[in-house]
């Protein structure tokens, strides 16, 4: 690399779009398609009588109206279930318009599409349709001992079960090691839901060529690949004959990875059908009742543990509610499951989930993705070890920490991407005390004796975790250098305001020894790069930045080797800077990138002057070789993809001190302070910002919002009214400090950063307000009024 | 989320406003700021047949500052009436209410009058008007009549026709929640915040789960003493303890003592007795109540310390 | 039976604009889709996330709760118009600078906030400043970043007076 751009806060080249308005969002695209607007159940469970759309057909520009009726072949089968697992014994998905039964308020059951959105909705207001009320299925609780069946074909709505255990050492199972351990505990937590809610919601534009029967489809998703391959076997179209392409998205953080979506099968098929534009954008409402949720689980913890707090066997009993349907499988109960060791070496260790059906909306990954539950369980117990034993909670901490001389290691556990569990690199011994150092944890005793004279109470907290980044199975990077000595990069997944423009960038100027400014990159359109798996699981830079960097390679050695031919020297002595292949230490012999780009490419036809060069008699070729020799290609052009062996480990330890007030229970985060290691940096600045978006979303999941269903199966807070995101005015600064352990398993040695910010924040505030309260906190998120019911409770 | 369809009406004056609202009864709305109106028609939870939309009606737009108090256009923003010097200083409360109002930029469009005659009891305005026993002045399409006693802009806005206004007391003003005294045919056209008395202090207090919600429970409050600096009279309104906004007079049990020694906790007990607030799925109603006593005594305490210093 | 539509004038970013709108055309609709300003971005139209804001006669205000006939003969200034020509603002500037912006959907609201914002109050203090963006959510950046860029746009603007 001679040109020192890994690793700077360089600025982010998607902002001087983005400021001035240019971005180019969904609902941007499209000016004159068709608007697309749903009637969706206002029942938590019932059954379709009729539907009379009469009404409605007198509506002023009103154009089709669709029910499950009308979906031809694979469009009225159910949605595809993405991640099937044998464990998943009874998933289950939707149909895209509801077929005699709906599960969830929300459900989509009849398509309108109309000269506009208001026109459609219009429509949409005077269709009746008849439903036979059943009895709903509300709590994760009630849900595993109802007679009530969310699906009829699922007994005791268990979608699965699944069991992970490892023994100790000595081979005792875990219940064994419990029993006889010095010190047990058995205790109950809870966590209750909540969901992504980008400001964008979903939306799915599609245009028709009827001359060329080819479909383009613009998605707000976190995978264009796989829409395009859902929506081509939906539709019955010949793969190429489909394209996708995500356009500026508007933040995704897990919902917009789940697909295809009933309207992203729906809005093409239309468009299809009436040769016309169509486009569906979301609306808040709609993104509350007919998107997704997550984080809602009931865990049983019992633990044995030694004097020192050494965890010498953990079994933990979940409840997770997965809500109506599974389209995503039991992704998010396997990585809590998993996910839950954290930074620790366990004696022994029992996990069992059980993910029930409810008629609410469906249950998919939200950024941390069952982590932050997991996470919850774990520090919790920690806490109760350390409160038991009269210990200090980082010491409890200390004492369980996998080593670093321990890595790699090896927790037994087969992990979300179906391999083993095994930990790469790491260093928490060395991240715990960095924090305390950050947030001053010794010196935290005498300000809380300080603080307490003058009335108030403050308490501090702290959590850690270990993440499973950049999960396989691949991701591909292409690289071409084009005789204007530009550079093309794409990749196929997606982004969603992770500034990958910028981090894929630094990585390819940097390996190919070009300016930034020459270098542009395109994600997530299959017409640039077709093979992709998508954006989620901290797994972007890691993934798609490697097949980029190696991509970048096979570029820069091809560009060697024609440079060394016109240079007339040996390629191991040539280098590129500044877009400029020359021998090192010879200013004098050099040759652009952007002449072997155009070398690269033998020409009958000269198009322009510097394109003269590489023409027929030009007088560079050699007679004895023809001009594509055998295994080249023409171009200045290489195409790589990374597939890891297994995921690799990213850590990060928090501490927060909150003050509750002793009359009004208010709860405010006075500081917050993140350690953190993904390995290392490509850019530092967007590393932190990551961490301090990751941080307020913990925030307001841990102390504002959650998804409040009534018995009905009614969301009683589908707005932002009632839906608490954090405002500027809720959110803590953000102290940060950054650990570089670099990931043995990729050339580039980092690791995901994209969720670490909100995985642990639910354990660290509650951690803290047991600290300042006294009162054991076992169920997030908390309120100023079930504080004060707490404190009447303890008292 | 888009409105339902509606007849839009922009009339140049009142009387036209009123001939619309007369003409249309209950299925005509009155858009001002809009900022709780459209929030429901986007919703699809109202659908007037009618919107008549007063924006036009500058007449309506002015806050004058009166030796007895503060009279407010039904066209007076929120961010106009907070950012006004003159109805600051004749009464207090006004700016201390409305920088609790949601936020800088919902304030920058939405009208106080707006926010009474939408009479949310979770709102601070309602609790203010109580609090200072303003009133509320209504206009209505009548026949050859004239204007109520005393209604000086009445003449004002009345160019083009005649019809009646009368003034509703906050006490009277507030029926239920989500409801007013205002009856269909009628128009809002402006309100009177009574001025703080001399040797007098007021203070807000509330607690919203964000920065700008409305408050789980929140207590207007004020201070009266006499020349001894004695109080001579103490009350409170509250927000979200009950359908309408809550006044309770507590003179009697802060007893007629100086602010230091005034028996401010049997006043917030007092105060938590008569409150009626109601669960909902941010609060507790035992916590609202309990809120609304810490606060109560917090305001009471804070009202009187201005009153001092005034 | 058709709707029936208003025509209106209005002066957005300096340019004379007409429209025949339905009296409940949303002015966010209306600049978005019937002058094709999309800069302007639509999060919840109930008024909570800001994304909306624009400016109306230089005043922040949710383009969302508004309709685009009550505005009819007023200005507005919406994220397109926040530049000098080819040189962005000092705000947008700033938010370059310090990472003020993620997916950059709710940025256009948070620009015509804090223009408004540092025009009233040119060294807001860090409270002024919560105050001032309080009403406008990201899902992104935490607000941390949001908050250095308004600090940093004072800067600059004092820099450059």
């Amino acid at each position: 690399m001679t040109t020192k751009l890994f690793g700077e806060p360089v600025r982010r080249r998607e902002d001087p779009r983005l400021l001035t308005g240019r971005g180019r969002y969904l609902d941007d695209l499209g000016r004159d398609a068709l608007a697309a607007a749903f009637v969706r159940s206002p029942h938590a469970h019932a059954v379709i009588r009729d539907i009379d759309v009469s009404a409605a057909l007198d509506v002023d520009g009103l154009v089709a109206i669709y029910t499950w009726e009308d979906l031809p072949d694979r469009l009225a089968e159910p949605l595809p279930l993405l991640i099937p697992h044998p464990a998943l014994t009874h998933g289950r998905t939707a149909y895209p318009l509801a077929r005699e039964r709906v599960r969830h308020v929300g459900e989509p059951v009849v398509m309108v599409v109309a000269r506009d959105r208001y026109v459609a909705e219009d429509a949409c207001a005077l269709i009746r349709v008849d439903y036979e009320l059943l009895k709903p299925v509300v709590g994760v609780e009630e849900a595993a001992q109802s007679a009530q069946l969310v699906h009829d074909d699922v007994p005791g709505n268990v979608g699965a079960r699944m069991v992970q255990e490892v023994p100790s050492a000595g081979g005792l199972d875990v219940r064994e090691v419990i029993e006889d351990a010095p010190h047990t505990l058995a205790f109950r937590l809870d966590i209750e839901r909540s969901a992504s809610t980008p400001l964008e919601g979903r939306g799915v534009y599609a245009r028709w060529d009827a001359d060329d029967s080819s479909l383009r489809v613009y998605s707000s998703t976190q995978t264009s690949t796989s829409v395009r391959m859902a929506v081509a076997a939906k539709l019955g179209l010949p793969l190429p004959k489909v394209e996708v392409i995500a356009p500026d998205v508007g933040g995704g953080f897990g919902v917009k990875i789940v697909h295809p979506w009933p309207e992203e099968v729906l809005v093409p098929w239309a468009a299809m059908l009436l040769n016309r534009e169509v486009k569906w954008t979301e609306d808040r409402r709609e993104h509350f009742v007919s998107s997704a949720h997550e984080r809602a689980q009931v865990q049983f913890v019992r633990v044995g543990f030694d004097d020192e707090g050494r965890v010498l066997g953990l079994e933990v009993t979940i409840l997770h509610d997965h809500g109506a349907y599974t389209p995503y499988g039991i992704i998010v109960p396997i990585i809590t499951s998993t996910q839950l060791p954290g930074p620790y070496r366990l004696g022994a260790y029992r996990v069992e989930f059980s993910s029930i059906y409810t008629n609410t909306v469906q249950v998919t990954p939200y950024r941390g993705a069952g982590r932050p539950q997991a996470v919850f369980c774990m520090e919790r117990t920690m806490d109760r070890i350390a409160d038991h034993l009269g210990l200090d909670r980082t010491a409890v901490r200390a004492v369980n920490f996998i080593q670093p001389e321990e890595f790699p290691y090896d927790q037994g556990l087969i992990f979300q991407d179906g391999r083993p569990l095994i930990y790469d690199s790491g260093d928490y011994p060395e991240s715990l005390r960095m924090l305390k150092e950050l947030i001053g944890w010794d010196s935290f005793p005498a300000e809380k004796e300080r603080a307490a004279a003058e009335g108030r109470r403050i308490g501090i907290g702290v959590g850690c975790y270990v993440e499973g980044t950049g999960v396989g199975p691949y991701e591909g990077g292409h690289v071409q250098v084009t005789s204007d000595g530009r550079v093309h990069v794409s990749t196929g997944l997606t982004s969603q305001g992770q500034g990958h423009e910028t981090a894929f960038a630094q990585i390819a100027a940097a390996e190919l020894g070009v300016p930034l400014e020459r270098v542009s990159v395109v994600t997530g359109d299959t017409r640039r790069f077709g093979y992709a798996v998508g954006t989620f699981a901290s797994r972007a830079a890691v993934m798609s930045g490697n097949a980029i960097a190696l991509a970048c390679r096979k570029v820069r050695e091809k560009a060697l080797r024609i440079a060394a031919d016109a240079l007339e020297a040996d390629p191991r002595d040539l280098e590129i800077t500044d877009g400029m292949v020359h021998v090192a230490g010879t200013p004098g012999a050099a040759i652009p990138l952007a002449t072997v780009a155009v070398l690269s490419n033998p020409l009958r036809y000269a198009f322009d002057e510097e394109a003269a060069r590489a023409t027929q008699f030009a007088g560079a070729a050699s007679f004895d070789r023809p001009p594509v020799p055998e295994g080249d290609e023409p171009g200045l052009e290489g195409r790589d993809y990374y597939s890891p062996i297994r995921s690799t480990f990213a850590s990060g330890m928090h501490a927060a001190i909150v003050e509750t007030d002793p009359l009004t229970a208010e709860i405010r985060i006075l500081r917050y302070a993140v350690v953190h290691d993904c390995g290392n940096l490509i850019n530092p600045m967007i590393v932190e910002g990551q961490i301090h978006g990751g941080v307020a979303q913990g925030v307001g999941g841990a102390l504002y919002e959650r998804m409040v269903y009534d018995g009905h199966g009614q969301l009683l807070n589908a707005s932002f009214m009632d839906f608490l995101m954090p405002y500027a005015t809720e959110v803590p600064h953000v102290e940060t400090a950054h650990l570089e352990t670099p990931s043995p398993l990729n050339p580039l040695g980092i690791k995901g950063a994209g969720e670490a910010g909100v995985i642990p924040v639910s354990a660290v505030i509650a951690s803290a307000i047991e600290d300042a309260e006294g009162i054991p906190i076992d169920k997030m998120p908390i309120s100023p009024s079930e504080l004060f019911d707490l404190r009447r409770a303890a008292s | 989320m888009k409105p339902p369809p509606f007849d839009y009406h922009a009339p140049r004056s009142v009387a036209e406003a009123l001939d619309v609202l007369a003409a249309e009864g209950e299925r005509a709305k009155v858009l001002a700021g809009g900022q709780s109106l459209i929030p429901l028609l986007n919703m699809r939870l109202a659908a007037p047949g009618h919107l008549v939309d007063i924006n036009r009606l500058t007449g309506l737009a002015g806050v004058e500052v009166e030796p007895d108090g503060v009279r407010i256009g039904a066209l007076a923003r929120h961010a106009e009436v907070e950012r006004s010097e003159p109805a600051a200083a004749a009464q207090p409360l006004l700016r201390q209410a409305l920088g609790l109002v949601a936020h800088p930029v919902v304030r920058n469009r939405g009208t106080v009058v707006g926010s009474l005659v939408h009479a949310d009891p979770a709102a601070e305005l309602p609790a203010v008007l109580t609090l200072l026993g303003g009133s509320v002045r209504l206009a209505r399409r009548g026949g050859p009549g004239t204007p109520a006693a005393g209604s000086s802009t009445a003449q004002d806005v009345a160019a083009g026709g005649s019809f009646v206004v009368r003034d509703v007391a906050a006490g009277e003003f507030f029926t239920g929640p989500l409801e007013s005294a205002a009856g269909p045919g009628e128009l809002a056209v402006s309100a009177f915040f009574p001025a703080l008395p001399p040797r007098s202090g007021t203070a807000f207090r509330e607690v919203a789960r964000r920065h700008g919600d409305y408050a789980l429970a929140g207590v207007a409050a004020l201070v009266v003493l006499d020349d001894d600096l004695r109080i001579t009279s103490a009350a409170v309104a509250c927000v979200s303890a009950g359908p309408v906004p809550l006044l309770v007079d507590v003179t009697g049990e802060c007893g007629h003592r100086p602010p230091a020694s005034a028996g401010w906790a049997g006043a917030a007990r007092a105060v938590q007795d008569r409150a009626e607030p109601e669960d909902d799925i941010h609060a507790t109603a035992g916590y609202r109540r309990h809120l609304i006593g810490v606060l109560a005594e917090r305001a009471l305490r804070d009202a009187a310390r201005e009153a001092l210093n005034g | 039976m058709a709707e029936r539509t208003h025509d209106i004038t209005l002066v957005v970013n300096g340019t004379v604009r007409r429209a025949a709108v339905p009296g409940r055309r949303l002015l966010s609709d209306c600049l978005r889709h019937d002058l094709g300003l999309t800069g302007t971005h639509v999060g919840c139209e109930h008024g909570v996330c800001g994304c909306c804001t624009v400016l109306l006669d230089g005043e922040p205000v949710r383009s969302c709760l508004t309709f685009a006939v009550t505005v009819d003969g007023r200005e507005i200034t919406t994220v397109e118009g926040l530049a000098d020509g080819e040189r962005m603002s000092p705000v947008q500037r700033a938010f370059a600078e310090c990472h003020g912006l993620q997916c950059g959907f709710c940025t256009p609201g948070f620009l015509c906030t804090v223009t408004a914002l540092l025009r009233d109050n040119p060294v807001p203090t860090d409270e002024e400043v919560l105050e001032g963006i309080s009403g406008n959510l990201c899902r992104c950046t935490g607000y941390q970043n949001i908050v250095k860029a308004v600090h940093r746009a004072a800067e600059i603007m004092a820099e450059e007076s």
